[in-house]
C-alpha cells in the first residue's frame, strides 16, 4: 500500500500532514515539494503539525520527506511539532538536525575560470621544477655518504632488489627483444633482397639491437615494470606512514629507500641491456636463417665482423643513463606520493610516463650527441 | 542446543558449529551463539583470538571450515549465488579504518550501493545522501573526499555507507579503534540511537570495555587459549558474575 499524504488545517495558521500507508523507499510516496502549493495558497500557517497514525511501515522513505519538510519550514521560518510522528522516526529526525551542517559545503562545487586554472596549472609545473632539483640534490648528497661509506641501507635490501630487477625481469625481456630482433630483421630483410644482399640483415640487425633498441626496449620494460613498482612501493609506504617512522628514527629515507633502488637499477641495467643485444640479435638470425636462406655460420661471422665496441659500449651506456632516470623517477613520484590509494595510482601512472618522457629525451640527445663525437 | 537456537522466534543470525580455520590452523572451533533482532550483540576477547575473522565469517566474506551461520533461519553457505546476494543486502558493515573508496566523495561513498541496488533517481539519492551524513553529524560534507576528514569522521561516514540501505543487521570491527574517549562515546550512543529507533540488529566485535559495557547487551568472549566461546550473555552480568577466571580477568582489565 503506497504512502498517502493529506492536509488539514485544524486551525488558521496551523497545517496538519497526514500521513498514512507504506513509506519505504522502494514504494511510491509523496514528495515535501507538493505541500509547497499549500502552503503557498494558505500563506498564514505557522506551524505543521503531523498526524502519523496511519503509518504501516516506513524507512528511509520517510525520513527523506521529513527532511525535506523541515528545509520548506525552515525557509519560510515556519515551526514545526513532530509529536505526531513514529517514535523511531521523530528520533532520527531529532539526530539528523543535532549537528548543524557546516558551512562552505560547495567547495569542490565552483570551477575556478579557465584562464585561472591555466595559470594555476603553469606555476604548479614551475614550482614542480625545483622540487626535482631538490631531490636530485638530496640524491647527489646520499650517493657522497655513500662512497665515503656512511650512506645506512641494508645490504640485503639491496641484494633483494637486485633480484627483483635483475633475474626476474629476464622473461619478459628476452620475448620483447627476440621480437623486435625478428621485427628489425624482416624490416630490413626485404629491402635488402632486391639487391641480393640479405647477408646485410646480420649487420643492421646487430647495429640497431646494440646502439638503440637494446638499451631502448629495455629501458622501457624497466619503466613499465621496475620504475612503476617502485613509485607504487614508496608511495604505499607513505600513506602507511613508514616514511615518516624512517625519519623519525633518525634514518634518512634517500639512503634507506632511493640509494638501493637506484644502485640496483643502475648495476644490472648493464647486464640487461647485453642480454637484450644478443637476444635480439638471435631474433635476427631466426629470420635470417628460417625465411631469407642464410646459413646461421655466415649469419654469425658477418655481425662478428660488423660489430665494433663502441656500438657495444655505446648502447650499454645510454641503458645505464636510462636507468638513473627510470631510478630517479619512480623514487620521486613514490616519495612525492599523497595520502590515499587514489595517490598511488597516480604517482605510478606519473613515474611511468616521466621516466618514458626521460628516456626518449635523453635517448635522442645521446644519438646526436654520439653522431657528433663519431662514436 | 543447536535445534533449541534455531526455535527462537526472535533468532535473527544463528550461528551453529562454526568452526574458523586457516589451512589446518583452527583459530576458534565449535561456536555456536543466537543474535535477537534488535540486540546489541558483543563479539569480544583479546587481539589476535579471531573476532574479526568471526566477523568476516559473519558477514559472508570468508567461508567456514564446518558449521553453518543462519540469517532468519537461512544458511548463507548452503545457499546459491542470488539467495545470497539478498541476505548480503540486509546488512550493512562498518570496517575497522573506514575502508571509504578514497577516489570518491563522501556522497558517491554513500551514493555507490543506493545507485547500484535501487531504482531511485540521482535527486532522490541526493536526498538519502545527505540525510545519512546528517544522521552520523556530517551534514555539509557531501563534496570531501575521504583524505580530507579526520579519523572519527571516516567512522561516521563509513557508518553512513552502511546504513545506505536501510540494512536489518549493522555490523560494526572495532568502531572505536583510534577514536578519542569523546567521539567514541558519540559513536556508541549514535549506535544506540539506530538500534532504538529503527530496531536495527547490531553486532559490535571491539576489546574497549567502555563501550562493551556501555552498548552490549548480549555478547561472546572468545577465548585465545580455549580456542572457543567460553563465556556468553550481558557483559555487565559476565563481568560481576562470571565464573570463568579469563572472562573476569578480561572485563576487569586484569584486575581480579
Amino acid at each position: 500500500m503506497p504512502g498517502k499524504l493529506s492536509i488539514e488545517f485544524p486551525s488558521p495558521d496551523n497545517l496538519r500532514l497526514v500521513l498514512s500507508g507504506d513509506w519505504l523507499l522502494a514504494g511510491s510516496r509523496p514528495r515535501a515539494g507538493d505541500i509547497e502549493q499549500q502552503l503557498g495558497t494558505h500563506a498564514g500557517s505557522r506551524s505543521i503539525s503531523f498526524d502519523g497514525s496511519g503509518i504501516l511501515q516506513w524507512d528511509t522513505g520517510l525520513l527523506t520527506f521529513l527532511a525535506g519538510v523541515y528545509r520548506l519550514a525552515g525557509r519560510r521560518n515556519i515551526s514545526i511539532d513532530p509529536a505526531g510522528l513514529p517514535e523511531g522516526a521523530r528520533r532520527m529526525m531529532a539526530l539528523a538536525k543535532a549537528v548543524p551542517p557546516r558551512e562552505g559545503a560547495d567547495k569542490h562545487g565552483n570551477e575556478a575560470p579557465l584562464l585561472q586554472r591555466v595559470g594555476e596549472f603553469a606555476l604548479a609545473m614551475w614550482q614542480a621544477a625545483p622540487e626535482m632539483l631538490r631531490f636530485l640534490g638530496e640524491i647527489i648528497l646520499s650517493l657522497g655518504r655513500l662512497v665515503r661509506g656512511k650512506a645506512q641501507f641494508r645490504r640485503s635490501d639491496l641484494m633483494l632488489l637486485i633480484q627483483d630487477v635483475g633475474p626476474h625481469s629476464l622473461p619478459i625481456i628476452a620475448l620483447i627483444s627476440f621480437l623486435v630482433g625478428i621485427i628489425v630483421a624482416y624490416m630490413g630483410a626485404v629491402q635488402l633482397a632486391q639487391f641480393g644482399a640479405q647477408i646485410y640483415i646480420a649487420n643492421l640487425v646487430g647495429l640497431g639491437m646494440t646502439r638503440e633498441m637494446g638499451a631502448l626496449m629495455t629501458a622501457v620494460i624497466m619503466a613499465g615494470r621496475t620504475g612503476a613498482a617502485f613509485a607504487a612501493q614508496l608511495g604505499t609506504m607513505q600513506v602507511n606512514e613508514e616514511i615518516d617512522a624512517f625519519r623519525t628514527l633518525g634514518f634518512n629515507p634517500i639512503d634507506f629507500l632511493v640509494l638501493p633502488r637506484l644502485l640496483a637499477l643502475v648495476l644490472i641495467m648493464p647486464a640487461l641491456v647485453l642480454y637484450s643485444d644478443i637476444v635480439g640479435i638471435t631474433g635476427g638470425m631466426f629470420v635470417a636463417v628460417t625465411a631469407f636462406d642464410i646459413s646461421t655460420f655466415e649469419y654469425y661471422q658477418q655481425t662478428v665482423r660488423s660489430m665494433e665496441w663502441t656500438h657495444i659500449w655505446g648502447g650499454v651506456f645510454k641503458g645505464t643513463v636510462y636507468a638513473i632516470l627510470i631510478a630517479f623517477a619512480g623514487c620521486l613520484r613514490g616519495i612525492q606520493c599523497g595520502r590515499s590509494a587514489q595517490a598511488v595510482g597516480e604517482a605510478t601512472t606519473s613515474a611511468v610516463v616521466t621516466s618514458i618522457l626521460f628516456i626518449v629525451i635523453a635517448g635522442a640527445v645521446l644519438t646526436i650527441l654520439y653522431q657528433q663525437l663519431g662514436i | 542446543m543447536a535445534a533449541q537456537q534455531a526455535t527462537d522466534p526472535d533468532a535473527h543470525i544463528v550461528v551453529q558449529d562454526l568452526t574458523m580455520a586457516y589451512g589446518d590452523f583452527v583459530i576458534q572451533h565449535d561456536l555456536n551463539f543466537t543474535i535477537r533482532r534488535g540486540e546489541i550483540f558483543i563479539v569480544m576477547g583479546g587481539s589476535g583470538c579471531g573476532k574479526t575473522t568471526l566477523l568476516h565469517h559473519l558477514i559472508g566474506l570468508k567461508q567456514p571450515a564446518r558449521g553453518r551461520v543462519l540469517f532468519d533461519g537461512i544458511s548463507y553457505w548452503e545457499s546459491g549465488p542470488e539467495v545470497q546476494q539478498r541476505i548480503k543486502r540486509s546488512f550493512g558493515m562498518s570496517f575497522q579504518s573506514g575502508a571509504l573508496w578514497s577516489s570518491l566523495t563522501l556522497a558517491e561513498n554513500v551514493a555507490l550501493p543506493l545507485d547500484e541496488y535501487t531504482d531511485l533517481g540521482a535527486a532522490e539519492i541526493a536526498e538519502v545522501v545527505s540525510l545519512k551524513l546528517a544522521l552520523v553529524g556530517l551534514a555539509g560534507f557531501e563534496e570531501f573526499y575521504p583524505a580530507e576528514i579526520s579519523g572519527g569522521m571516516h567512522k561516521r561516514a563509513a557508518l553512513a555507507r552502511a546504513m545506505a540501505l536501510d540494512p536489518e543487521i549493522l555490523f560494526f570491527d572495532e568502531p572505536s579503534a583510534g577514536l578519542d574517549p569523546i567521539s567514541s562515546r558519540r559513536l556508541d550512543d549514535l549506535i544506540m540511537q539506530l538500534r532504538d529507533s529503527l530496531g536495527t540488529t547490531i553486532v559490535v566485535v571491539t576489546h574497549e570495555l567502555a563501550s562493551i559495557f556501555s552498548i552490549g547487551n548480549n555478547s561472546v568472549y572468545l577465548d585465545p587459549e580455549a580456542r572457543t566461546i567460553t563465556a556468553s550473555g550481558d557483559p555487565r552480568m559476565l563481568r560481576d558474575t562470571s565464573t570463568n577466571p579469563g572472562v573476569r580477568y578480561f572485563l576487569n582489565r586484569g584486575e581480579t
